[in-house]
């Protein structure tokens, strides 16, 4: 369990005014597995992803990913770099087919250059023949494949998120953060939503989890790092975690005081 | 009839100019959802670019170089590509109705240029003498007419097809996934700061070699031109042939300038000769009522995609 973390967050801190949504919080993600982020409503999580993810630039701190130091890059840098996301209310462009989704989310395709159609046209016909057979088949592994030449405005809730992570997984990052995937899910769908996380995830790809639907979490999650406050609360095994009486104290205490 | 065949050609020629300019708009508009409500000003730059290029050597302003036309509309292309690249730079983190202010505010800026940059742009006045191309055809104005609309439609196919394969190229698919949802496209490694600069300098392009060519076709230009109506003349006209479709942009700059020109027709036969300065404003009144019954009846335009941006 010593392998170098390919996620690390050192010491994050982010402020808005005098608040401090995340404050001092580190964590490491190890290679190849599934870490679960958990903690109450306003504990940080969803900002801790906007740190990781780039969108939003941490007041300190620094985050290393495969243990070069990201912390400065623009936020369409990172899926280059082998970090995807997925949004707590997915995101999927409405008006593009759910092939066309996933085709934009290759990285480095040469005609995404300007002058490209008109110099390599025949370069990039040979890369979309190759990108619209991968996507189908993404969409086959979510459930989506008899839909790929819908708008993805048709797309349920549920199978929103499925689309959300099919797209990611287009651009064969290293690490996917999942914004609770479960949200909205029905019981059936989260099914196979949780069967093509573990399948993912025994293809090699490491995952951070912000889940609330604690079956979920402790169902695919080795280990699982609590937040409360912008801070670590506390880390461990998913049963360590359940008896920790500041993890109680936090849920249920904040309602109560 | 020979007069009627000469107007039809004139008339065609105006309409295909503003086709280039509606396509141009489609790039930005359709395509990005970048809201450039400063067209005139974009148009203007063309205009008068390729104009100081191209007319010769004037004792009381600068220039002209007598270049080329061809390299008088290369010119004209680069510099507005230039301009509405820095204008997309500079509104980097402005949307939708801010965006609008700016960008028309660009477009006043540029036409008071124009009025009071006399050493630059003649002023008021205008610049003149822009030479015309196959100038040696003019002693047969039937001829001369028809290799005009020749030229313009050339230049108008050549804008449709360069700009219909950019938008099914995986660089248009970026551009509309920007339309759609800016930040989903960050995260997938899109950066929505140079796809923008680009959207504005490609659409920019096209718009400003529109006005230079409309400055070749007319050989007279002035800052009452570049009005903001003309800006609301290519609204209309992506709005009636179809945001997002380059041949709506097309087919809507035919329709909206006919119905411009009819609407002058009708006034001037109905209307005293009295009032025809202020039944002017008829013409902008017909393009408005248009637009409402499109919008109510089919609000995508002709040739817009269905259930496309707007109907939700």
């Amino acid at each position: 369990m010593t392998a170098s973390p390919i996620l690390a967050a050192k010491d994050l801190t982010r402020r808005y005014g005098g608040i401090a949504a995340v404050n001092g919080m580190s964590l490491d993600v190890r290679p190849g597995e599934i870490l679960g982020l958990i903690g109450p409503n306003g504990a940080g999580k969803t900002t801790m992803f906007d740190l990781l993810a780039g969108s939003v630039i941490p007041t300190s701190g620094q985050i290393l990913l495969a243990g070069r130091d990201v912390t400065g890059h623009a936020a369409h840098r990172r899926l280059g770099q082998g970090l995807g996301r997925t949004f707590q209310i997915p995101r999927p462009f409405p008006e593009l087919s759910l092939v066309e989704n996933l085709m934009l989310a290759r990285q480095n395709q040469t005609g995404e250059r300007l002058w490209a159609s008109f110099t390599s046209p025949r370069r990039i016909a040979a890369e979309e023949r190759v990108a619209r057979e991968k996507a189908r088949d993404l969409l086959a592994l979510v459930l989506l494949d008899k839909l790929a030449d819908q708008p993805a405005r048709v797309l349920s809730g549920g199978q929103r998120k499925l689309l959300e992570l099919a797209r990611v997984m287009m651009a064969d990052p290293q690490v996917i953060l999942l914004d609770e995937p479960a949200a909205g899910v029905n019981p059936s769908l989260l099914e196979v939503l949780i069967d093509r996380i573990r399948a993912i995830n025994a293809s090699g790809i490491t995952f951070l989890l912000i889940e609330h639907n604690i079956d979920m979490v402790t169902r695919l999650c080795n280990r699982i790092v609590v937040m409360a406050s912008g801070s670590l609360l506390c880390e461990g095994t998913p049963e360590e975690v359940a008896r920790d009486p500041r993890v109680i104290e936090a849920y249920l205490g904040g309602a109560g005081a | 009839m020979i007069d009627l065949l000469g107007y039809g050609a004139f008339f065609l020629s105006t309409a295909l100019i503003f086709a280039i300019i509606t396509l141009g708009l489609n790039l930005q508009w359709g395509l990005t959802g970048l809201f450039n409500v400063g067209i005139a000003g974009f148009v203007a730059i063309g205009a008068y670019t390729s104009a100081l290029l191209t007319t010769p050597d004037t004792a009381d302003r600068i220039g002209g170089f007598g270049w080329p036309i061809l390299a008088g509309w290369l010119g004209a292309m680069v510099l507005t590509a230039a301009a509405a690249a820095f204008t997309g730079f500079a509104t980097l983190r402005l949307k939708s109705d801010y965006l609008a202010i700016t960008t028309f505010g660009v477009a006043v800026l540029v036409q008071l240029v124009t009025l009071n940059a006399i050493g630059l742009t003649g002023g008021p006045f205008g610049v003149a003498f822009i030479p015309r191309p196959f100038a040696g055809l003019q002693g047969n104005p039937v001829a001369f007419n028809f290799v005009n609309l020749a030229i313009i439609a050339a230049v108008t196919l050549a804008c449709y097809l360069a700009l219909e394969r950019l938008s099914r190229s995986p660089w248009g698919r970026v551009l509309r996934a920007l339309r759609e949802d800016e930040r989903a496209a960050v995260s997938l490694g899109k950066s929505a700061r140079s796809y923008r600069i680009q959207a504005f300098a490609v659409g920019g392009a096209v718009m400003g070699l529109a006005g230079a060519v409309q400055a070749h076709f007319i050989g007279f230009i002035a800052p009452d031109n570049y009005l903001p109506t003309l800006t609301f003349q290519v609204w209309a006209m992506l709005m009636v042939g179809g945001s997002g479709s380059n041949r709506g942009a097309v087919m809507g700059a035919l329709v909206v300038w006919a119905v411009w020109i009819g609407a002058g027709w009708v006034t001037s036969a109905l209307i005293p000769t009295g009032w025809q300065a202020r039944a002017a404003s008829l013409q902008i009144v017909a393009i408005g009522v248009m637009l409402c019954l499109i919008l109510l009846w089919r609000p995508q335009g002709f040739f817009g995609p269905r259930n496309g941006r707007g109907m939700e």
